[in-house]
């Protein structure tokens, strides 16, 4: 399962378990995601795709009776090290969600609120470049230059998910991790968001959990199938949407009952 | 077919797609048979009609390149659902060349029956065109069946026909050395029986699209070759 050499790994996870109260969600998945590549998770609704993505940064602490077994490493180091902060976790492992969710903050705001709080601004000045860095990279700065004291929430839908995607790049993540990014937007909304994706692959380690086939096959460079619980195949996507190993993933891309 | 898609009419479309191919294939099939059946019993009667009756395999062709495209814009196919396309689309491709091929025998035919009025020979090309005809029957079973080692069989069994065009290209060169007033007929049949030849490799071609769509790759061995006739270009 395992495809990438040891230099390149950014994410490591081993048999990763996730309960949540007495049901199992996850059944130890080892799983490797490559620095400077797009992985898809890909699977039926309930598969562990979302709680596996969760589990990278730690955002299943928040829920009551979720427990995590297993080892999840980033750049070697242990995700659920009792010595690590989460907060400063999270800003290295940033995220995207499913519907938009701007703050109902300035344009301006929503980008800088990052850096501010951790601290990654010395002056106003160096915080504007940010902010402009970080709009620029999520192809967001030409359409908001002119009224970045609006609301965030005046934008479109795609320009606000764009605005959570500067929101998150702006602290200077390794890795962006994106639930259903595109699910809310429309196809030229999609678009744009998934050429940024490309772009933003130079930069970061990007994990995207989507239901659309399509749209994993477009963007990513590997993907991984989960069905109840499992990884069930993972592989450069290329071979994975032409001739996947399992009947299992066969089936689910194709549209079958399996 | 294999498991159901969720959307049933996904597969009735794949369905509609393998009822065209069986109706090109049983088609091809047919306007050989013809061709040669007209030819051994030099009988130019059914010429005409093979002739006009491959206007009917081209339109076929036409039909699966439409169907698969609609089908590729409106389900956006992946893994085996794509390759069934794409190799229906080849195979269409590849019958109607053999349909060419049976036209053009047809045509050669007639020339040999007309020039032969006062000096009859006895060449056959009839064992050739049996053995690829059981061929093209064989493989697009494999096809329809699903069965990728009944069409590496078949894939196997063209070194026959080469080794048949051998034989009788020679035998047809010594007819044409020695006697001079059959140079004609025998020259005709020279290309007859290289059309059944190339219908042999094309028959080899749909094998390997049969073992792509049911592996996912193409057979790795070289077919072993047996025509010893030509180093000719277009070999």
């Amino acid at each position: 399962m395992n495809i990438a050499t040891e230099t390149n790994i950014k994410i490591e996870a081993r048999r990763v378990t996730v309960h949540y109260g007495e049901a199992q969600a996850l059944h130890g998945i080892d799983l490797d995601l490559n620095t400077n590549e797009v992985t898809a998770l890909i699977g039926p609704s309930g598969c562990g795709k979302s709680t596996f993505l969760r589990c990278i940064n730690r955002m299943n602490d928040v829920i009551d009776g979720c427990r995590v077994g297993g080892r999840m490493s980033i750049d070697g180091q242990d995700i659920y090290d009792t010595s690590i902060d989460v907060v400063e976790l999270r800003a290295r492992i940033g995220m995207v969600f499913q519907k938009p969710n701007p703050f109902p903050k300035s344009i301006y705001d929503n980008v800088a609120y990052g850096p501010r709080i951790h601290g990654l601004a010395a002056s106003k000045a160096e915080l504007d470049e940010i902010v402009e860095g970080s709009l620029k990279r999520a192809g967001l700065w030409n359409e908001v230059s002119d009224r970045l004291t609006s609301s965030g929430t005046s934008l479109s839908g795609g320009q606000q998910q764009r605005l959570c995607i500067a929101r998150a790049i702006a602290v200077s993540p390794d890795v962006v991790l994106m639930d259903e990014p595109c699910s809310a937007l429309d196809p030229i909304a999609t678009a744009v968001i998934e050429e940024l994706i490309e772009e933003l692959r130079r930069d970061y380690t990007i994990v995207i959990v989507t239901h659309s086939m399509q749209q994993a096959a477009r963007i990513s460079q590997r993907t991984a199938y989960f069905h109840l619980g499992n990884l069930v195949e993972h592989g450069a996507t290329q071979q994975v949407f032409t001739n996947p190993e399992n009947k299992q993933t066969e089936a689910y891309i194709s549209g079958k009952i399996g | 077919m294999d498991e159901q898609h969720i959307v049933a009419s996904f597969d009735r479309d794949l369905d509609e797609l393998n009822m065209m191919i069986a109706k090109l294939g049983g088609l091809a099939e047919q306007q050989l048979a013809s061709a040669i059946d007209a030819l051994e019993k030099r009988d130019s009667a059914p010429i005409n009609a093979i002739i006009e009756r491959d206007k009917e395999l081209d339109g076929l062709e036409f039909s699966v390149n439409e169907r698969a495209i609609e089908i590729i814009a409106i389900r956006s196919p992946l893994a085996k659902d794509l390759r069934r396309i794409i190799t229906a689309v080849k195979i269409a491709s590849i019958l109607e060349r053999v349909g060419d091929y049976a036209k053009n025998i047809a045509k050669r035919a007639r020339v040999i029956i007309d020039s032969e009025t006062n000096n009859a020979n006895n060449i056959s090309v009839q064992r050739m065109a049996d053995t690829i005809l059981k061929m093209l029957n064989q493989v697009l079973d494999a096809y329809a069946t699903g069965n990728a080692e009944l069409a590496m069989e078949v894939w196997d069994s063209d070194h026959e026909v080469d080794q048949m065009h051998t034989a009788l290209f020679n035998d047809l060169l010594k007819i044409i050395g020695r006697q001079a007033e059959k140079a004609v007929v025998s020259s005709h049949f020279l290309f007859i029986a290289k059309n059944l030849e190339r219908i042999g490799d094309h028959t080899t071609n749909i094998s390997e699209q049969v073992y792509f769509l049911e592996h996912g790759e193409f057979p790795s061995d070289e077919r072993p070759k047996a025509d010893m006739v030509t180093d000719s270009p277009d070999k």
